[in-house]
């Protein structure tokens, strides 16, 4: 998969490209011009977008409006793709991933996906494997680690009885936060969530709900959703997409009370199609 | 049109409905005061019980929508700005009915030895009325600002009236209780122009989704 | 009304010719089987398995060497054939790109399709003419011909019914993708991919014509891998078309024999599988 450097060297600037985003400090990822072809079709069209530090922000828009596929390239899971091409810089910290070691960057910045898939190994195994094979195993022991992430994911005490019993035995709404524990072993310091309750029903929605406002304080956040009033509930700012471009990202209670854009006010209104 | 954008229209439609009918008994109410017309009194404290039912109603509609449709954006500001605005239309009613049973006791008793000028003061706030309902019919928040303005007017002619009665008061005191009368009636109009003005301020946050409540200076 | 029934008619007919079919395969089998009880289950006896042939007529000769042929031939072919296969199906699930994985399909296809006997006479030009000798090695070689393609393909098979979300899961977590294979992929296929070697190995076990040009035969134990060997397959060839009838009973046993190990092998195979899934419902 190709990737074009910009032709003139981007810094990362701290200054926000819309009056309502917060930043004190620099943001802990930034997307400057991203252009994305899958073969000949070109699903993202210069997106450019800032992702505060410890803070959740949502994506919304319709379906096929390029938010997921946005978001996988914040990780680069889309390079497993064939015939895809990306253009423009994804800094971490200020540094461009596009160039660096892939799976260096794929433990900084971990993913949750749509439907949860745990490996076919038991629970414990499931959340070691991540440390195990970056590494992390030499300073830290394996039950440690496995009882921290539990924790951090809210299941701990669900489980902490079957670690060794196969992950399938989990419920789906369980499994998802299996999947959030798997993912925060190897210390993401940006955690993507690809719709990730869109599978679960309303009950074990608000737990991964309420796990994630608990979790920004140690790690940046970036939920894509088409639950509307779940981005209302747990980002603090809202980008909504629609046909590849990002059309407005601003405060959440901005965006819901008094949006800018009239695309935006009628995807939120239902207005839309 | 969807089922809910109805819905929206249908609160919107009761809304202007209810704003109408006001807006006329206030006209209603300064007529029997000012031409001593008995039957515009009486029609006024008559639809009064209409008023207070689409008060009602709106709220209903507002609660049911809250719930069926979790509103955002426009909708949200549409269904928050109705609850405020039929309570004030509401109390600008229950002030019309006021002013008409104060108009019949008046009409009862012999004129003012010296006439008073109502009609300053009931131009203005009746413009206010209808300016205010307009600016909400178009979503209009200019006009909305106007009339935030035309309060301070409204202020100094109740003042101007005031002053007046309390002359004529202390050179004839028979005319104390007719001019109480008067007095209060004054009072009542300077109400229904502050309710316009809540109404102006809330049009303005459904228009542009900001809140001038008290303070206006920092947002003109 | 009269569509309705005819409709009706119509489907129990073809019900009851499916059913009429299916019930000629299913019988097929249990024929085959009751054959070669018949005929051949007098012959199986402890000396079947541990004595060597001896001349017709002579009573109390068995099959040991073939026996011990066959294994060692299938156990060569399978230590050469199943690891190429095995790798040669993770190219191609994992790694394949457009044209050069297109084309070890393909190929693998047509290997596939080849005759056996064409197979066995290939491995006798380019192992037998030039060491001048028939040998177990000949014979593993060209039964491991045939092996490769069809554990690179059921390989391949398997490893494609992993979900690619299961590889995405770890790729996302920091591994690379030879790790992903090794830790996820393979072991969540690994029971179909056991399955699929399990049944290679039984299908080659039976195959008679490339060993014909190849290990040949030996009516006793060979001493290494270099010499003809006897096999069960070349034995029942033998005995089949020789004249005598004490040879045809012994070639009865040893197709029973035969057919009872592929049949273990097949039941073995269903037995892992059923076992759990490794993928989840």
């Amino acid at each position: 998969m190709a990737v074009k450097q910009p032709q003139t060297q981007m810094r990362p600037t701290t200054t926000p490209e819309t009056s309502g985003a917060v930043q004190t400090g620099a943001p802990k990822m930034r997307a400057a011009g991203i252009n994305f072809y899958y073969g000949k079709f070109r699903a993202l069209h210069d997106v450019s977008l800032e992702f505060a530090t410890n803070k959740v922000t949502a994506l919304i828009g319709p379906s096929g409006c390029g938010k997921s596929t946005f978001l996988r390239n914040l990780n680069r899971i889309n390079e497993t793709l064939r015939d895809t091409r990306i253009e423009g810089e994804i800094t971490l910290d200020g540094e461009n991933i596009l160039t660096r070691d892939v799976t260096e960057i794929r433990r900084r910045i971990g993913m949750v996906f749509q439907r949860p898939n745990p490996f076919p190994k038991s629970i414990f195994d499931n959340i070691i494997y991540g440390p195990r094979i970056n590494g992390m195993l030499k300073t830290i022991s394996a039950a440690d680690i496995v009882e921290k992430s539990l924790r951090r994911a809210a299941l701990w005490d669900e489980v902490k009885d079957k670690l060794r019993e196969s992950a399938y035995a989990l419920s789906g709404g369980q499994q998802q936060r299996l999947c959030i524990a798997r993912a925060l072993a190897v210390d993401p310091e940006v955690l993507l969530l690809d719709e990730p309750c869109s599978a679960l029903d309303p009950i074990a929605t608000a737990k991964i709900e309420d796990l994630l406002v608990g979790l920004k304080s140690q790690c940046t956040i970036v939920i894509v959703t088409h639950n509307m009033q779940q981005a209302a509930r747990v980002a603090d700012t809202t980008g909504f997409f629609l046909l590849g471009r990002l059309i407005e990202h601003d405060k959440t209670d901005t965006i819901f009370k008094n949006p800018s854009k009239k695309e935006t006010e009628d995807y939120i209104t239902g207005r839309f199609g | 049109m969807r089922p809910f954008e109805e819905d929206f229209k249908h609160l919107n439609d009761t809304l202007q409905e209810m704003g109408a009918l006001v807006a006329h008994s206030i006209q209603r109410s300064v007529l029997s005061i000012v031409e001593k017309n008995e039957d515009y009194a009486h029609q006024v404290i008559r639809d009064e019980s209409r008023v207070d039912q689409m008060e009602i109603q709106i709220d209903e509609m507002v609660t049911s929508l809250i719930v069926r449709e979790q509103p955002m954006a426009r909708d949200m500001r549409l269904v928050v700005s109705a609850i405020k605005i039929s309570t004030d239309l509401e109390r600008m009613g229950d002030l019309a009915v006021h002013i008409a049973e104060r108009a019949l006791s008046l009409m009862m008793q012999p004129a003012l030895p010296e006439p008073v000028n109502f009609g300053e003061i009931a131009n203005l706030v009746e413009s206010m009325v209808l300016s205010s309902l307009e600016s909400f019919v178009k979503r209009d928040a200019q006009t909305a600002r106007g009339i935030l303005e035309m309060d301070n007017a409204v202020d100094k002619a109740r003042h101007g009236i005031q002053r007046k009665l309390i002359e004529l008061m202390q050179k004839d005191t028979s005319t104390i209780v007719r001019a109480l009368d008067y007095l209060i009636v004054a009072r009542k109009l300077e109400r229904i122009g502050d309710h316009a003005t809540n109404i102006a301020e809330d049009v303005i946050f459904l228009a542009q989704g900001v809140d001038v409540r008290h303070r206006v200076a920092e947002v003109a | 009304m009269s569509r309705n029934a005819r409709r009706n008619g119509v489907n129990a007919f073809m019900l009851g010719l499916c059913g009429v079919c299916a019930f000629v395969t299913v019988s097929t089998l249990f024929v085959i089987l009751g054959y070669l009880v018949f005929n051949g289950a007098t012959s199986v006896s402890l000396n079947f398995f541990t004595k060597l042939p001896l001349p017709p007529g002579k009573d109390g000769g068995g099959m040991a060497n073939a026996i011990i042929g066959s294994a060692q031939i299938v156990i060569v072919a399978t230590l050469i054939g199943l690891p190429i296969g095995f790798f040669s199906g993770i190219y191609l699930a994992e790694y394949g790109g457009k044209t050069f994985a297109f084309l070890v399909r393909y190929v693998a296809d047509l290997l596939n399709g080849i005759p056996s006997i064409v197979i066995g006479i290939f491995a006798w030009t380019v192992i037998v003419v030039p060491t001048h000798h028939f040998s177990a090695l000949a014979g593993s070689l060209a039964l491991s011909l045939m092996l490769i393609p069809i554990t690179a393909r059921s390989t391949e098979q398997f490893l494609l019914e992993v979900p690619r979300s299961m590889r995405e899961g770890s790729l996302a977590l920091g591994a690379n993708k030879w790790k992903t294979i090794a830790s996820v992929i393979v072991p969540a296929a690994r029971k179909g991919i056991m399955t699929g070697m399990i049944l290679g190995v039984a299908r080659i076990s039976g195959e008679t014509a490339p060993l014909l040009f190849t290990s040949l035969n030996n009516q006793y134990f060979s001493t290494g891998l270099s010499e003809p060997t006897a096999s069960l397959p070349v034995m029942i060839f033998q005995r089949a078309i020789s004249p005598y009838d004490d040879y045809h009973r012994q070639a009865w046993a040893a197709g029973l024999v035969l057919l009872a190990l592929v049949l273990l092998a097949n039941i073995a195979a269903r037995t892992v599988i059923s076992r759990g899934t490794s993928l989840p419902k």
